[in-house]
Formats: C-alpha cells, sequence, structure tokens
C-alpha cells in the first residue's frame, strides 16, 4: 500500500512468512527483516538506523511465535519526501501487515511532532518545519492503549514537553487509526 | 571540473518488458532534470545556488526510445510490448531503441530465434511508428509539469496517485470461471483414494521422544549390506578401543576380511571404462 500524508509517499512490499535462510531463521520466531530504500541514492547508514528502528516496532505487534523458523521481509520505498518521513514509514508498515493478514497483537501508527523555537507543537510537519524547529519528535503510539512502542526525537527538548508532545500525538493517532479502518472498509467492502 | 550525473531507477512493479519501461523513465528523468547555473570567468568558477539563479537543464540532443518485440515459434508470431507472461514464455527478444529522427540507436536481439532481414525491417518500422506516439506523450507531459510549477500549482508524484495515474498501484483481475468448481470438486474428492491411515496415538520412548506410526523397512537392497558391514566395522573398532592391544588387532583383521568378501561394485556406465567404488580404507590403528 502507498501512503501519502501531504505529499511524502512510501510504498511498502511485505512478503511472508516464507522460508528463511539456515543462517537467518530463528528456532522460535519468525526472522523480520526490513529494508528501506531511499529515493536518490544507494541505502546508507541513516537508512539501516531507521531500519532497526521499524523492525523492532514491528516484532512488538507481530505474534512471531506463531509462524517460528520463517522470514518476514518487509521493503519500504520512499517515492517521495517532504516531511514527516519515519511516521510515513510506520503507517505504511502497519498496512503492510494488516493487508498480508500477519497475526497482529495489535496496530500501530506514527506520528511526528515538530518543536518550535517557541514551543509551538507542529503535528506533521513538512520538510521546512522540520528544518526550524528546535526538536522533531517521532512516536510508534500503540492502537489498544496509546500506549508508546518507539521514539526518536532529533534535537532538543526538556521533559515537560515531550509529555506535551506525547499527548499531542497520542490524539493525533486517533484520526490514523480512523484512516485505517475507513481504508480497510473501502477495501474489502467490494 | 565537470558535472556529474546519476540517474536512479526505482522498479516498482514487473509486469512485463521493463526495458521499455525504464529507457522512457530514464530519458524523461533527464529532460526533467535541472541543474545549478554556473559561470567561468578565466579561472575562476561560480556555481549559483537554486535560490540565486534558475537551474538550466541539461542539453539532450534527442530521446532514444526502446521498444522490444517478443518472438514466438521460430519467428511465426511476434508481439510487441510483452508482458510478463509472454516474456515467461517467448523464444527470442528483439530490442530497437530508436528516436523520433528515425534513427536506430540499439538492435538487441537475445534468444534461441533466427531472425530474417525483412522481420527486422517490420520490427523498425513498428518501432517508429510507437517512438513517435511516446515521444509526443512525454513532450506534452513535460510540458504540462511545466506549465504547472510556472503557475504554483501542484506536481509530482504524489499528485499523480489519487487520480489512478500511477498504473504501478493498479491490478487487473482475472475472471475465473467459477460455475462448475463445486462439481469438480465432488468428482475429485470421490475418485480419489481414501486418506491413509491415521495414527493418533504418539508412543513415548522418553519424555521428549516421541513415536508415531512405525516406519518402513529400507529398500536399498546391495548397497544397504555393505552399509551394515560398514556400520558394523565402526562399531568393532570403538568397542576394541576399550580392550587391549591384541585383541584389538584380531578384531581388525577379522573385520578386514569381510569387506575384502565385497566385490566392487560395477556400473555400467556407456563409454567409461570399469568403474570401481572404493570401499572406505581401514585407518591405521595407534595402539597403546
Amino acid at each position: 500500500p502507498c501512503l501519502s500524508p501531504g505529499d511524502t509517499s512510501v510504498l511498502a512490499g511485505l512478503y511472508g512468512p516464507a522460508e528463511a535462510k539456515l543462517s537467518k531463521e530463528l528456532p522460535d520466531r519468525a526472522a523480520l527483516e526490513v529494508l528501506l530504500r531511499p529515493k536518490v541514492g544507494l541505502p546508507g547508514v541513516l537508512e539501516r538506523s531507521r531500519e532497526q528502528q521499524l523492525r523492532q516496532t514491528c516484532e512488538a505487534v507481530v505474534l512471531g511465535a506463531l509462524h517460528p523458523r520463517t522470514a518476514i521481509t518487509l521493503v519500504l520505498q520512499v517515492l517521495s519526501d517532504a516531511g514527516s518521513l519515519l511516521s510515513c514509514c510506520l503507517n505504511a508498515a502497519c498496512m503492510a501487515l494488516l493487508d498480508a493478514g500477519l497475526p497482529l497483537c495489535s496496530l500501530f501508527c506514527g506520528v511526528t511532532c515538530a518543536l518550535g523555537p517557541d514551543g509551538a507543537i507542529t503535528l506533521d510537519p513538512t520538510a521546512r518545519q522540520e528544518q526550524e524547529a528546535r526538536a522533531v519528535l517521532t512516536f510508534a503510539i500503540d492502537s489498544r492503549e496509546r500506549k508508546v512502542l518507539m521514539t526518536t526525537t532529533k534535537g532538543s527538548c526538556s521533559v515537560e514537553e515531550m509529555q506535551q508532545c506525547l499527548a499531542a500525538a497520542q490524539r493525533a493517532a486517533d484520526t490514523v487509526f480512523q484512516f485505517y479502518r475507513d481504508s480497510l472498509r473501502r477495501r474489502y467492502s467490494k | 571540473q565537470v558535472w556529474q550525473i546519476r540517474l536512479d531507477m526505482h522498479l516498482l512493479n514487473h509486469d512485463g518488458n521493463i526495458t521499455d519501461a525504464a529507457s522512457i523513465a530514464g530519458i524523461v528523468a533527464l529532460c526533467h532534470f535541472r541543474r545549478p547555473d554556473v559561470s567561468v570567468q578565466g579561472e575562476e568558477v561560480t556555481v549559483y545556488t537554486p535560490e540565486e539563479r534558475d537551474p538550466v537543464p541539461l542539453s539532450i540532443h534527442h530521446m532514444p526510445i526502446c521498444v522490444s518485440f517478443a518472438f514466438f515459434h521460430q519467428g511465426t508470431y511476434l508481439l510487441v510490448d510483452p508482458s510478463e507472461r509472454e516474456e515467461r514464455v517467448m523464444d527470442g527478444l528483439l530490442v530497437i531503441a530508436m528516436n523520433k529522427h528515425r534513427e536506430i540507436c540499439t538492435i538487441q536481439s537475445s534468444g534461441v530465434v533466427m531472425l530474417v532481414q525483412d522481420q527486422i525491417l517490420r520490427c523498425s518500422k513498428i518501432t517508429a511508428v510507437k517512438v513517435a506516439e511516446i515521444t509526443e506523450l512525454v513532450q506534452k507531459a513535460l510540458e504540462n509539469d511545466h506549465k504547472a510549477r510556472k503557475e504554483g500549482g501542484k506536481f509530482g508524484f504524489a499528485e499523480s496517485i489519487p487520480n489512478q495515474k500511477i498504473t504501478a498501484f493498479k491490478m487487473e483481475s482475472a475472471a475465473v470461471d467459477t460455475n462448475n468448481v463445486g462439481e469438480q470438486a465432488g468428482e475429485i474428492i470421490a475418485k480419489a483414494d481414501p486418506p491413509s491411515e491415521v495414527f493418533a496415538n504418539p508412543i513415548l520412548h522418553t519424555p521428549g521422544t516421541a513415536q508415531i506410526g512405525e516406519g518402513i523397512e529400507n529398500s536399498w537392497g546391495d548397497l544397504e549390506e555393505s552399509e551394515k558391514e560398514e556400520a558394523a566395522e565402526e562399531e568393532g573398532e570403538s568397542e576394541a578401543a576399550a580392550f587391549e592391544c591384541q585383541k584389538t588387532e584380531t578384531e581388525d583383521t577379522s573385520v578386514m576380511s569381510e569387506t575384502k568378501k565385497d566385490e566392487p561394485i560395477v556400473l555400467s556406465d556407456s563409454e567409461e571404462e570399469e568403474v570401481v567404488i572404493l570401499e572406505p580404507q581401514e585407518l591405521p590403528r595407534k595402539t597403546r
């Protein structure tokens, strides 16, 4: 599925659970692998770090114990980047997991917050807003109790500000989960 | 000092003929690209940022576009722009790259088909027609984009998605006739053998080891005998290690005689000389 809040687009493809290579298989769980391909150039260190963050978030929700010794591969291709890329990737990943019918214990969504120099919180910032912000925080929020699955911060902010951003993100998560519901309803109602 | 240009192509969906699609994508990307403006005064080179001066396009002399042809049945059938299924079963492939001035830039032929001259001429005529159409499409698209950018409208990849313009995201559903499925399934079940006996009770040997059903006899014949003897001599060796030296030697010799009894197994492969299978050699025993 292709997800684009504003003008950021990420295409996600999920393959699995399929047979894993001997070197990669885990005896009790499915081995999850994430590949993030940037729009221009070859994947570098930043992509590797994003891949690990996505992988750990997905592993927290996927019931890997139901498919031991298999490999689940998630490939994300960045089509265009106009800000909030990581949360777009998180949303695309969750929709891919849903679309493929993998067993999950909950859904998750990604929300990005930008903290302006004056302390104003902007959700899902554009590339320009991200650049001008003092800190950019991305949260992966789970669907059952709106708990935090993963946090990434770029820049510096105080603990109170982070709590405020988190509260705002949790409220925004509702909109995203409603979007999941609507798109799935559309897809399966034909 | 020169500019280095890098073209990254991402394949979103492979439904056949990626060569053509990639060639169009590549040439359009190069035509669309704008590089920073530069001014050279003697030895001094100034590179302007996009904010200072509008970036300039690359100088593209012509636009070569590939067209692929798939051949079937030794050249009897010809398909232009094959789909994935057609590609998989084709006999031969001919790729012609041409520009709108009807100049052939590349010809590549692969596969097991021998092509005749007039076939290739026919293909190049088809290519000329196709390339003219595609080049016109490309020019129009570039103009539209240029206009949209000047007038401040929205453009780019994200815009094309909601309008269903990107066919990579569309999946054509093939209609399947399911009228007779119920009958067919019933027939298959009636004709099939009943499922083999199900062993529902596993026998527990020790905690952690269970046996379900009984294994079948190994039916390899000759090979099995020599294997058994090899297994016997290995067993003999390991037991012998616990005994004194002399006793081990006698055991060894007795085992040796057993193996010598085996005839070398000769395979009757056509032109080859007598093939002899070597039995594994007895390892020299280290006496304590």
